[in-house]
């Protein structure tokens, strides 16, 4: 931990070990292609995604002796699969980064509380965990969205519900870890209060830990919501997500395989991604943090 | 003299072992206190009890710390928290991880300043200034900015020094502040603290194993064993003529480089043991009144 410190204070070392890191670089190309992509989508894409044109239906990729103007073919109504794949990099992206986010706020925060107050705090959030894990994570979110009604914003808080005993979990556990030490009892002789020695003293010594359990839950969030949008639980069907693009590509699959198969494919890469730069994040600074 | 620290017939269990067994302590204004003892004699729970910054397991079961007149066992949480820094700080026994590793020195020492004292940023940059300079660090200015693992032991442990005496309080514990430390930079520090606690008149209880430490610093000596305090006694009495047969013991067991030669004699096994039977004896007296 101290070295993590040493060395992003000093010459941007740690930069040079990220950059010397084949997952990082990996995973961040994708991370940074995928907000690219995101951001950028309505000047990306070469179409509108949502407009139909039947005489056009099930064009095959351009490789496979397609039309120019759609470049990885159309769907079974016609609708350019590239623009799709576009826009579908948005929803994709804002489940991750949101529902990640507030899935590691929440958890942090119970840990947090768990770890350092201990006794009954401790009891009530442990045993709330081991009650959510006994539940089958995707089975449990289909559940939830089930019942609080389809849309984007269902499929976050499902994620976020289902998710946060992650960040709980380790995040207490390594609380348990920095109270023992030193600077905590020195912060205690200082007078200073139980909530300003967990969030100024001993948070700031758990961010490489969160971060690492960060990208590593945005993996985890983006196969969350395919999995609801194939469900048809996410957004309504002729908005474009991967999910749903999978689903809908399910019924061409004989004829037409590159309809479901390249959103598995932009699934496969960015989830791929955002775990080995998680891993790469904990290869670089694990090491140094139990030193 | 003015007591500072009193306690009186602190009793501690920690989960159902006694480790504390009736200590008496007095500490006086300006004086530096030893307390020696071996290895679970329960010398540093006696420090923590008077921090309230006991493990979770244990419990004082009986007994008064007064602090300056103010009953320190039954004290609110909040209250102790407004003595803590102000008025009784902490020299900690390991300078390696008694700083928090992901912060500046400067931010931590202003930290205690303007936490305790409400400096301002600039008021409490330029105390903390001072600070390092009392406590002879060269390049104060610099230190200010280092992060604790650019630091040696030696220098981490001269700003702890600082901080612990940051808002002239009247009374220390110093809890083995040069064990983890290398025996040339143990006197250094050693001094230096002296030095600090005769300038500003504070009253340090000194925690250690170290006879030799106490003989370089202490003004008074309790030497406690299984939780009590077998004998007591300003520190050129215990060293001339020391009274109970374990204080000797411990002087035949600590090398003297003034008498080079001498056999060292490890502490007697029947004496341990006598001890110990004592103390489990006191306990089952103890058991017997309460159930009684």
């Amino acid at each position: 931990m101290a070295e993590w410190v040493r060395r992003s204070a000093s010459r941007g070392g740690l930069w040079r070990a990220l950059a010397g890191n084949g997952r990082v670089v990996f995973g961040g190309i994708v991370a940074l292609v995928l907000v690219v992509v995101a951001v950028a989508a309505p000047v990306l894409a070469p179409h509108d995604p949502l407009r139909q044109d039947l005489l056009d239906s099930l064009l095959p990729p351009l490789w496979a002796g397609g039309d120019p103007r759609y470049l990885l073919g159309t769907d079974g109504l016609g609708r350019d699969i590239f623009s799709r794949l576009i826009f579908g990099a948005r929803i994709a992206l804002t489940v991750a980064v949101i529902a990640a986010s507030l899935a590691a706020l929440l958890g942090t925060l119970l840990g947090l509380m768990a770890g350092y107050f201990g006794r009954w705090v401790d009891t009530i959030i442990s045993r709330l965990v081991d009650i959510w894990m006994a539940f089958p994570p995707v089975l449990l979110s289909i559940v939830l969205v089930a019942v609080i009604g389809a849309g984007l914003q269902a499929v976050i808080i499902a994620i976020v519900i289902v998710d946060w005993t992650r960040f709980c979990r380790v995040v207490r556990a390594e609380v348990l870890v920095q109270r023992e030490q030193d600077y905590v009892t020195s912060a205690v002789t200082i007078g200073l209060s139980r909530w300003r020695i967990l969030l100024g003293e001993i948070l700031p010594n758990l961010v490489p830990v969160l971060l690492v359990l960060l990208t590593l839950e945005m993996g985890i969030a983006v196969i969350v919501e395919a999995i609801l949008s194939f469900v048809g639980l996410s957004l309504s069907s002729d908005f474009p997500t991967w999910g749903g693009l999978i689903q809908e590509g399910r019924q061409y699959v004989y004829q037409s395989w590159w309809i479901m198969g390249l959103p598995v494919a932009c699934i496969i890469v960015v989830v791929l991604g955002f775990n080995a730069l998680g891993d790469g994040l904990r290869m670089v600074l694990d090491p140094v943090m139990r030193r | 003299m003015r007591a500072v620290l009193d306690i009186d017939d602190l009793h501690l269990r920690i989960g159902r072992m006694p480790v504390l067994r009736g200590v008496d302590l007095t500490v006086e204004a300006g004086q530096v206190h030893g307390l020696v003892g071996e290895s679970g004699a329960g010398k540093t729970m006696v420090g923590r009890a008077v921090l309230g910054i006991l493990p979770s397991a244990a419990r004082i079961t009986d007994g008064h710390v007064t602090f300056a007149g103010i009953d320190l066992i039954n004290l609110p949480a909040a209250s102790r928290r407004g003595l803590l820094g102000r008025r009784m700080s902490m020299i900690p026994q390991d300078p390696m991880t008694a700083l928090n590793p992901v912060y500046r020195i400067g931010r931590q020492l202003t930290d205690v300043l303007r936490h305790s004292l409400g400096l301002g940023r600039q008021a409490a940059r330029q105390r903390a200034l001072e600070l390092l300079e009392q406590v002879r660090i060269a390049e104060p200015g610099r230190v200010l900015r280092q992060y604790p693992h650019e630091l040696s032991g030696g220098m981490r442990q001269r700003v702890l020094i600082a901080s612990a005496f940051a808002c002239g309080p009247e009374f220390i514990i110093a809890d083995e502040p040069t064990t983890a430390l290398d025996v040339t930079v143990q006197r250094e520090i050693l001094r230096l603290i002296r030095k600090l606690q005769q300038d500003k008149g504070t009253a340090i209880l000194f925690v250690t194993h170290d006879l030799g430490v106490v003989a370089k610093i202490c003004d008074r000596v309790s030497v406690i064993h299984s939780g009590r305090i077998v004998e007591s006694g300003t520190a050129s009495q215990l060293f001339a003529v020391p009274q109970h047969p374990y204080t000797k013991a411990l002087f035949a067991a600590t090398p003297r480089y003034d008498r080079p030669g001498n056999r060292l004699v490890p502490v007697p096994r029947q004496l341990t043991l006598r001890l110990l039977e004592d103390a489990a004896a006191y306990d089952q007296r103890r058991r017997m009144l309460r159930h009684a």
